[in-house]
């Protein structure tokens, strides 16, 4: 039975597109057959960050206005066997998102795929709430930041809320929370909120912590997913999370401070 | 002048900075010549299969469409399956591919 898994948070950029495409690279890198969809109607980026921004034909709301096939709109991985990303449409707004429209893409995909991973755009609104409706999980992307975990328990409450399992009266859908961009340095010097600060306030299961990575910036500029990156902290962080995501214990990493040699600290580099 | 040049870290042109620089000319080039007019490849598609399928029988699941984005040109590629008449005791299968470089604006 295939999945459907949404990465959501409320706040804009916070690392919901980097994480939507790590996920589902993860996965089908471990067999799985995965599709990630980009849900931000208009401001399509989750192509660039996957590296198929040339290759776009159709996109998901030519699928929902059957303009074209599911199948052509689909774009394969070339680095990746079994995964594929559905984009958004960038000449369109929002609204052309619907309910049934959404409903019937999610269907015909359930029968192809093992995970179907939603890159929610920010905002409580249409786009975001769509994105959720369907899930079976959420994967809550969260940074170590006022703001942003404030936002992370409006979404929350949404999921428990708003959704097709809570307004079914189903299981409701399952939380996780993945905590991105944490910098222990920081937190050392009590600059930012803890791991265990953030998991108090939101009281959800911890998925993983991504470290805040050069590694990042790097992979989104040549158009590959961080995880494929698997000598950076980012990348194993988040081979670490679709790892405990698929249930197996994994100790977490990179939450101490970096010691750095005194090369390193000479020139200032940085992980 | 040439002494700035000398500091300035040389950026090789397969830098991670670079590559990023090169796709987003490639792609924002066609997304700002396409935001005026409306999205055209459907349309394309509808009437390239309408032709098609007034002489040969066509699956509709069987038409992909590809697409490439270049800087100089971008190259279109539309395989049609065509079923090999009935009297034909194979089974094997036509395609054909149609490439047209629309070229950028
Ligand atoms: N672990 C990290 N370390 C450093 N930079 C990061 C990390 N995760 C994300 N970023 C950077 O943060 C920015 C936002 O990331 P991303 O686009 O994934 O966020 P988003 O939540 O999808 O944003 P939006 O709400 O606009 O869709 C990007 O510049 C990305 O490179
Ligand atoms: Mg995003």
């Amino acid at each position: 039975m295939a999945k459907i898994i949404v990465m959501t948070s409320g706040k804009g950029g916070v690392g919901k597109t980097t994480s939507a495409a790590a996920f589902a690279t993860g996965f089908a890198l471990r067999g799985h057959k995965t599709v990630v969809i980009d849900f931000d109607i208009g401001l399509r980026n989750l192509d660039l960050i996957m590296g198929c921004e040339r290759r776009v034909v159709f996109d998901f709301v030519n699928v929902i206005n059957n303009e074209a096939k599911l199948h052509q709109a689909l774009i394969k991985d070339k680095r990746v066997d079994g995964l594929s990303v559905l984009p958004a449409s960038q000449t369109r707004d929002k609204d052309a998102l619907t309910k049934d429209g959404v409903e019937k893409v999610l269907d015909e995909l359930r029968r192809d795929f093992d995970f179907i991973v939603c890159d929610s755009p920010a905002g409580i609104e249409r786009g975001a709430l769509l994105a959720l409706y369907f899930a079976d999980e959420a994967i809550i992307v969260t940074n170590p930041e006022v703001s942003s975990v404030r936002d992370s328990d409006r979404i929350l409450g949404m999921l428990g809320a708003r959704s097709r399992r809570a307004e079914q009266n189903l299981e409701p859908v399952r939380e996780n929370l993945l905590l991105t961009r944490y910098d222990p340095a920081r937190v050392a010097k009590g600059d930012m909120l803890t791991v265990d600060d953030v998991l108090e306030i939101l009281a959800i299961p911890l998925l993983g912590v991504v470290p805040e990575s050069q590694a990042v910036l790097r992979a989104s500029n040549i158009g590959m997913p961080v995880i494929l990156d698997s000598k950076s902290n980012a990348g194993m962080a988040y081979a670490d999370a679709v790892a405990r995501f698929l249930g197996e214990q994994v100790e977490y990493r990179f939450m101490q401070p970096e010691r750095r040699g005194f090369m390193d600290r000479l020139f200032g580099r940085t992980a | 002048m040439r002494i700035f040049d000398f500091f300035r870290s040389p950026r090789a042109k397969s830098s991670p900075a670079a590559q990023a620089k090169e796709r987003l000319q490639i792609v924002m080039a066609h997304e700002r010549v396409g935001r005026c007019g409306p999205d055209f490849l459907p349309v394309l598609q509808q009437e390239l299969l309408a032709v098609i399928a007034k002489y040969v029988d066509l699956d509709t699941n069987r038409v992909e469409v590809k697409l490439d984005r270049g800087t100089e040109c971008s190259t279109l590629e539309v395989n049609v399956e065509l079923p090999t008449p009935p009297r034909s005791d194979s089974l094997a299968t036509t395609t054909l591919t149609l490439e047209s470089a629309a070229s950028q604006a």
